[in-house]
């Protein structure tokens, strides 16, 4: 403690019982608000800035004319949002169907299965997945990953799932390997380390005594798991797998690599496609006219609104965990 | 198969397909790494370091004007999206507390935190690139230190809640007014953390590709000038990886493992500061 109150000045002489708040108070005080309001106000500006730079799109096409056509021809001048927003929502929706269970085994063996020492180390190389820049996901993608995947894996999953009914048709398509679902299987590789992480720790809330119980009436470790870990807190699973949704959906360069950059809708996943966020990353520099630039700036406000609402209700989720591990502690 | 038997067998099954998942997950952690030493290191030489990127056709080539506009880039970022943020942690942790203002930035600080970087970029495009004229490094700077602002916000208010009250009512308990308290004290104590928070902001920002592509833009010569588009390794390594020369392929594999070493690095060396110390 010597340390602190050398550092402090001696009492002022004249102290009154309460004292009006000191001039350096109020001014640094002012500051750090000041610095707090920022961070609302960037949010602000962004949304009013964007909504600013496609308005024009929106007034030449009108905006459910914009979202719900995909005709997309920058000679004409005729866009429409729906191929970007369909692929966007596809690859995530990919991402989430594989990058979930493999992000709840990584949980489970972190938490329930590794030796004590083992779990630190797993848990960083896995948490490392995601600190790697999206640009070497999207060159490994493009130059290793998508030959090898059009070599092997996609020709087993054509003559496979490609041949049953009513799925079938999902499964087609050039053997090229710069496809929707490339780019879907490589934004679950980006999103498992947020996911799993955040359910890792969710799981970790769980107190003692409850699997001690369980395992003391003779449940096996999965049943644990499954009847009491995660009913516990399912909520913050969930919350935890709309934040990698929330990531999936805006990741940019991975996706523009490998997703093909084709205007084009297709039932069949192996088919190149787009994204809202490769598209704007391609055209921006390029877009030439007023109209053609709004339509790519309103394509981003439509991103921005739905990783919002995703974010946001990612964030409820954990807040409710959170209140519920408060109260139960 | 009795019921017993049954639950056995469904207890290992499930857990060995937990552990195929985790091994799943270092495959490809390991396939990552393995193809950037492997197409990249045998490209790191000297050159790299005194020669400035090649246009199309050039024989030889380096990355210096990219490694050294994202150095600066990356340092003019957190130059000001650091104190910004500090200040905020600051607010939310000491001065706002419970305040209102304050939940609605920590829940708008998390949202902007994973908010698409490519939104960002077009957002820094219309409020610095169009009215200034030109793509310039400082509208990139300013793109980047939007993305630092909420990471050190983050870590700053949760480094100093870190500080028991106990200190703080010691400090006040001998006359400190608060700005005292919380900047020789509560600030002090928190120090470590809070470098740790910028650091994990530039480990963050140093691959960010997107928000840079209409700001900075690229730029194939030397420059130090931030008025005008700057030279970064991801932008080059996005147009040298999607052009059709194999010297430039082989620069963006070079430069690849370059910045994922360096953001690698970074992230351990904040893990080590971090680790609670018992």
């Amino acid at each position: 403690m010597n340390a602190i109150s050398e550092t402090l000045d001696p009492l002022p002489a004249e102290t009154p019982g309460r004292r009006a708040r000191s001039l350096g108070d109020r001014l640094f005080g002012g500051i750090s608000w000041l610095a707090a309001v920022v961070v609302l106000l960037v949010l602000g500006a962004i949304i009013v800035m964007l909504y600013v730079g496609a308005r024009p799109a929106f007034e030449k096409f009108g905006f459910w004319h914009f979202l719900s056509t995909a005709e997309w021809n920058p000679v004409t001048e005729m866009f429409g949002a729906l191929s970007p927003i369909v692929g966007t929502l596809v690859s995530s929706l990919i991402a989430i169907i594989i990058g979930v269970p493999v992000s709840f085994g990584i949980a489970l063996f972190i938490t329930e299965m590794a030796p004590p020492w083992f779990k630190r180390p797993v848990g960083t190389a896995i948490e490392l997945l995601a600190a790697i820049p999206s640009i070497i996901y999207g060159m490994w993608g493009l130059f290793v990953f998508a030959p090898f995947f059009a070599d092997h894996i996609q020709p087993r999953l054509t003559d496979t799932l490609g041949e049953w009914p009513m799925i079938g048709p999902l499964f087609q398509g050039p053997p090229l390997g710069i496809s929707v679902f490339t780019a879907g299987l490589i934004l679950a590789i980006m999103i498992i380390p947020f996911i799993a992480s955040v359910m890792r720790d969710v799981f970790e809330t769980v107190p003692a005594e409850l699997r001690e119980s369980a395992f003391g009436i003779g449940s096996t470790t999965w049943e644990v798991v499954w009847n009491v870990v995660l009913p516990l807190t399912k909520v913050g699973a969930l919350g935890g797998v709309m934040l990698g949704l929330g990531r999936a959906l805006g990741e940019t360069m991975a996706v523009t690599f490998v997703i093909g950059n084709a205007h084009e809708l297709h039932a069949a996943l192996f088919e190149p496609g787009n994204s809202i966020a490769s598209t704007i990353a391609n055209e921006f520099t390029e877009a030439d006219g007023e109209v053609y630039t709004a339509s790519l700036i309103g394509l981003g406000l439509i991103l921005f609104i739905i990783t919002f609402i995703v974010l946001a209700l990612a964030k409820l989720m954990l807040i409710r965990m959170s209140r519920r591990e408060g109260r139960s502690a | 198969m009795n019921i017993y038997t049954r639950r056995k067998v469904v207890n290992l099954f499930n857990l060995t397909a937990s552990a195929v998942t985790t091994l799943f997950g270092l495959f490809f952690l390991t396939w990552l790494l393995w193809v950037l030493f492997q197409q990249g290191l045998s490209h790191v030489d000297w050159n790299l370091f005194i020669l400035d990127t090649p246009g199309p056709g050039d024989e030889v080539g380096g990355l210096r004007n990219a490694l050294l506009g994202s150095l600066m880039l990356t340092l003019v970022g957190v130059l000001i999206g650091a104190p910004v943020g500090i200040l905020a942690g600051t607010y939310l942790a000491e001065f706002g507390r419970y305040a209102y203002l304050s939940h609605a930035v920590r829940f708008i600080n998390d949202v902007l935190l994973s908010a698409p970087s490519i939104v960002i970029g077009v957002f820094v495009y219309e409020v610095m690139v169009v009215p200034m004229g030109n793509f310039s490094g400082w509208s990139g700077a300013v793109a980047l230190s939007i993305i630092v602002v909420p990471v050190v916000v983050r870590t700053t208010e949760d480094m100093m809640r870190l500080v028991p009250d106990t200190m703080r009512e010691a400090a006040a308990a001998l006359g400190a007014p608060q700005w005292r308290v919380v900047t020789s004290v509560v600030l002090r104590a928190a120090l470590s953390g809070v470098m740790t928070g910028i650091l994990l902001a530039i480990a963050r920002i140093a691959g960010e590709t997107a928000p840079l592509l209409f700001t900075a833009l690229n730029n194939q010569f030397f420059t130090l000038n931030m008025d005008e588009p700057m030279g970064n390794l991801p932008v080059m390594i996005f147009n040298f990886a999607m052009g059709p020369y194999d010297n430039w392929h082989d620069l963006a594999w070079a430069g690849s493992l370059l910045i994922t070493l360096g953001v690698l690095m970074l992230n351990i060396l904040t893990r080590f500061f971090l680790r609670p110390k018992k």
